[in-house]
C-alpha cells in the first residue's frame, strides 16, 4: 500500500520528536504573542512559552476547552487577522452551541495533505471515483475528504448528504469505488439497495471512508458484508481541523495519529491528570502546523488510548484507538460507565435487530432506569407474543452480560428511530432536567 | 545532522536566545530570517561556539559540540562565513585561503591536497584566481565576499555558516554568489544554514525556513511556504506597506 508523506509518516521517532518541540515552541511563541485567551491563560497559570524545553512540559500548560471556544465566539481564538483567513467552518455542534473555526490559505493546504494521508492508506489512488456523501456546509467532513481526494487526484463526486436514491443511481452509473459518509449512513444506504433489490456486487464500490461519529468493529462487519467493501475508519474534530487528525491503514490496528502536525496527549475526564502510556482515557490534541486556529490541550472529549508499537505498515506513527464515544456521550447508569457503540457488539450478533437503536435513560425515583429501543425486522411482529417475549429476554440478559447492569429493551418497527443523514443521536437522557 | 535544542544564549545581561530549537538535514539549505536583533547572528555564533550557549545541546552528527572550543567545531566540518567577510586585509588573496586551511596544515596534510582545494576555489570563483596575489583589501564587496566563502571552504566543511553574504552587494553579485551557495549543495552536498537580510533571495534557494523575533522561533515552514506567509511578507519582504497589522 502506497504512504502518501513517507518522510514524516515513517520518520524516525527521535527526529519527530525534535520536530515537535520545534513547532512546540514556535506555535506557543505565536499564540503568546496574537491570541489574547491564551496569553490570559498562560499569565495566570505563571507559564511563560519561553520556558517550555521538552515535550513532557506541554503538561504543564493549561487546557482548551470548548467553554473557552464559546467564551471568544466568533473570532476571538484567531491568530492572523481576519483577511488572512479564506474559510470559516463551524463545529457541527453534536453538543451544544457551534464554535467558529479558521483556515489561512495554507491551513488549507495542510489539511489537503493530512487527509490525502489517510485516504491513501485506506487505499485511494488517482484512480479511483469517490463519492461524498457528507453534508456540505459548515461541517468540515465533505471538505476536508474532498480536498484530500483531489490533492490524491482521484475524481471527486460531490454528492453531499442525503437523497440516498440518488446516492445508489449515481454510484451505479457513474462508477463510484470510494464512498465516504457517517457509518451510520453507510447502513441507510445498504438497507435502501437492499429495498431497491440493488446488488452491492454489481457496483464498482470498493472502498469505504466512515468516520464523524465513533462504530464498532462489528458496525465494520455489518457495513462490509452488506455493502461488499473495506471499510476504514478516520478522526478528526473541527476544533482541530475537521477530518485528518489520524486514519487507518491496511491493518486495520487502530488509526494513525499524524503527530508532526498534532502532539496527542491521554488524560483522565476526571482528574486532568495525564495518563501512562497505553491508557484508555480523554485525548487532548495540540496541534503543532496551524495558522489560523492554533489549539493549545484541547480537550476533544473522545475517549481512546495510544499504542506505540511497531504498525506493519512502516508508519512510525503512534496508533489511537477507535474513539468508545465522547467523555460526554458516556452515560453513568447506576454508577456503570456506558457507551452506546457498546450496545453495537450486542445488536449485530442478533440476526433480526436493525443497527439503529436509541438508548433512553430516565429517573424512577433515584434510580437510573435504561431503555434500549432497537429496530427489529418486520417479522418478529408477526411472531406468537411467546417467541416475541423470549427474543427480548434473549436481548435483555446479552446487554446485561456486557454492561453488567439491566436495561429494559423495547422492541420498534423498522424506521422508527429518526434517521439521521448527519449524525446520529443515540442517547436521549431525560435525567438532566 | 544537527540538531538545536532549547539554546539560550546571554550577552552579559541580555538574554538573546529563548529557548531555541531547531535541526537540519544533511544536505538541506536552511535559512534564518528575522528583524535586526532577533537573534540569526547570535544561532550561528553559538553554534560555532564563539559565544557559546548557556544552557542547551548542540548536536552535530550525534555528538555533542557545545562545549567544544571553536577550534575543535571546525575541526568536526563546521564553518562558518561571519558577517562582513571579516578577511585578513593586508594579506594576499591565496595567504587568506591557506589560512582557511590552518588547522590541515597543523594535522599535516598534504600540500598537494590543500593546493588542490585552493584550485577548487578557483574554480568555484574564477575572479579570485585573477586577483590571487592582489591583497584581500583591494577587493571589491562581493570579491571579499567571495574570498571569505573560499576560505570558509578551505576546511572542508559539511555545513556552512553563512552570515548576511548579501550584506552591501549589487544585485547582480548577490545572484552570483547565491549561484555558487545552491552549487555547493548541490556538488557536495554541503548542508548550508543561512542568515539573511535579503529575505526574499534566501527564501528562494532555501529548502525550510525558520522566522526569529525577540529570540524566539515564531515559525518553522518549508521555504515556498514561508514566500507566501503574509505575516513574513508584510515583515520581511516589504510587501503590504500600506496595511497596518491590526490586532
Amino acid at each position: 500500500m502506497q504512504i502518501w508523506d513517507p518522510i514524516y509518516e515513517c520518520m524516525p521517532r527521535e527526529e519527530l520528536e525534535q520536530i515537535q518541540l520545534e513547532r512546540l515552541q514556535a506555535t506557543l511563541n505565536r499564540v503568546h504573542k496574537s491570541v489574547t485567551c491564551y496569553r490570559k491563560k498562560f499569565d495566570q497559570a505563571g507559564i511563560d512559552p519561553e520556558d517550555v524545553s521538552s515535550l513532557s512540559d506541554l503538561a504543564n500548560l493549561p487546557f482548551t476547552t470548548k467553554d473557552d471556544l464559546r467564551l471568544n465566539y466568533p473570532y476571538g481564538m484567531f491568530a492572523v487577522p481576519l483577511r488572512e483567513v479564506v474559510r470559516i467552518h463551524s463545529s457541527s455542534g453534536t453538543t451544544g452551541k457551534p464554535t467558529v473555526v479558521g483556515y489561512t490559505k495554507k491551513d488549507i493546504k495542510t489539511w489537503s495533505n493530512l487527509v490525502a494521508r489517510f485516504m491513501t492508506a485506506a487505499g485511494v489512488t488517482h484512480d479511483d471515483v469517490v463519492q461524498i456523501a457528507f453534508g456540505y456546509g459548515l461541517f468540515t467532513g465533505a471538505f476536508g475528504l474532498h480536498y484530500g481526494a483531489e490533492a490524491i487526484g482521484a475524481s471527486v463526486i460531490p454528492m453531499s448528504a442525503g437523497n440516498t436514491e440518488k446516492q445508489i443511481m449515481i454510484m451505479q452509473d457513474y462508477k463510484t469505488t470510494a464512498l465516504v459518509c457517517t457509518p451510520s449512513y453507510a447502513i441507510t444506504i445498504a438497507s435502501k439497495m437492499e429495498q431497491m433489490g440493488v446488488d452491492p456486487k454489481s457496483l464498482s464500490l470498493k472502498t469505504g471512508l466512515f468516520g464523524a461519529e465513533p462504530w464498532s468493529e462489528a458496525m465494520r462487519r455489518e457495513i462490509e458484508n452488506r455493502l461488499c467493501i473495506n471499510a476504514t475508519d478516520n478522526y478528526g474534530l473541527s476544533e482541530i481541523i475537521g477530518p485528518g487528525v489520524a486514519g487507518e491503514c491496511e491493518y486495520k490496528c487502530g488509526m494513525h495519529l499524524f503527530e508532526d502536525a498534532f502532539i496527542p496527549e491521554i488524560i483522565d475526564p476526571d482528574s486532568c491528570e495525564v495518563l501512562p502510556r497505553g491508557s484508555m482515557g480523554e485525548l487532548v490534541l495540540t496541534t503543532l502546523t496551524k495558522e489560523a486556529f492554533p489549539m493549545i490541550r484541547y480537550r476533544t472529549r473522545d475517549i481512546t488510548s495510544l499504542d506505540y508499537s511497531k504498525c506493519d505498515c512502516g508508519r512510525t506513527l503512534v496508533r489511537m484507538r477507535k474513539t468508545m464515544g465522547r467523555s460526554d456521550d458516556m452515560l453513568i447508569v447506576r454508577g456503570v460507565n456506558v457507551f452506546p457503540s457498546q450496545l453495537e457488539d450486542v445488536l449485530f450478533a442478533i440476526e433480526e435487530c436493525e443497527p439503529h437503536y436509541q438508548l433512553v435513560i430516565d429517573r424512577d425515583g433515584t434510580m437510573d432506569v435504561l431503555e434500549v429501543r432497537i429496530e427489529v425486522t418486520e417479522k418478529i411482529f408477526f411472531d406468537e407474543m411467546k417467541k416475541q417475549r423470549a427474543f427480548l429476554e434473549m436481548v435483555e440478559k446479552r446487554i446485561h452480560t456486557l454492561l453488567g447492569i439491566s436495561a429494559s429493551v423495547k422492541l420498534v418497527e423498522p424506521n422508527s428511530i429518526p434517521r439521521h443523514e448527519g449524525k446520529a443521536v443515540r442517547v436521549i437522557d431525560k435525567r438532566i432536567k | 545532522m544537527l540538531k538545536i535544542k532549547n539554546i539560550n544564549t546571554y550577552y552579559g545581561q541580555v538574554h538573546a536566545l529563548k529557548n531555541v530549537s531547531m535541526h537540519l538535514n544533511a544536505g538541506e539549505i536552511v535559512t534564518l530570517i528575522g528583524a535586526n536583533g532577533a537573534g540569526k547572528t547570535t544561532v550561528l555564533n553559538s553554534l560555532s561556539n564563539i559565544i557559546p550557549a548557556k544552557t542547551g545541546e548542540i548536536m552535530f552528527e550525534n555528538n555533542p559540540i557545545h562545549h567544544l572550543p571553536p577550534d575543535k567545531v571546525v575541526e568536526l566540518g563546521i564553518s562558518q562565513v561571519p558577517e562582513g567577510r571579516q578577511v585578513f586585509k593586508p594579506l594576499s588573496v591565496e595567504d587568506n585561503l591557506e589560512l582557511g586551511a590552518y588547522l590541515r596544515y597543523r594535522k599535516r596534510e598534504g600540500r598537494g591536497v590543500i593546493r588542490k582545494d585552493i584550485e577548487g576555489v578557483y574554480t568555484l570563483f574564477p575572479r579570485l584566481f585573477e586577483r590571487r596575489k592582489q591583497m584581500a583589501g583591494t577587493l571589491s564587496g562581493g570579491e571579499q565576499q567571495m574570498l571569505a566563502i573560499g576560505r570558509a571552504l578551505m576546511a572542508r566543511p559539511r555545513l556552512l555558516l553563512l552570515d548576511e553574504p548579501s550584506m552591501g552587494l549589487a544585485p547582480l553579485v548577490v545572484k552570483e554568489i547565491f549561484k555558487v551557495i545552491e552549487q555547493l549543495r548541490r556538488e557536495k552536498g554541503t548542508t548550508i544554514l543561512l542568515v539573511e537580510q535579503n529575505a526574499k533571495a534566501a527564501l528562494t534557494i532555501a529548502d525550510r525556513g525558520y522566522v526569529l523575533e525577540t529570540g524566539k522561533v515564531i515559525l518553522e515552514e518549508i521555504a515556498s511556504d514561508l514566500l507566501e506567509n503574509k505575516e513574513v511578507q508584510r515583515a520581511y519582504l516589504g510587501k503590504d506597506k500600506k496595511e497596518i497589522w491590526e490586532r
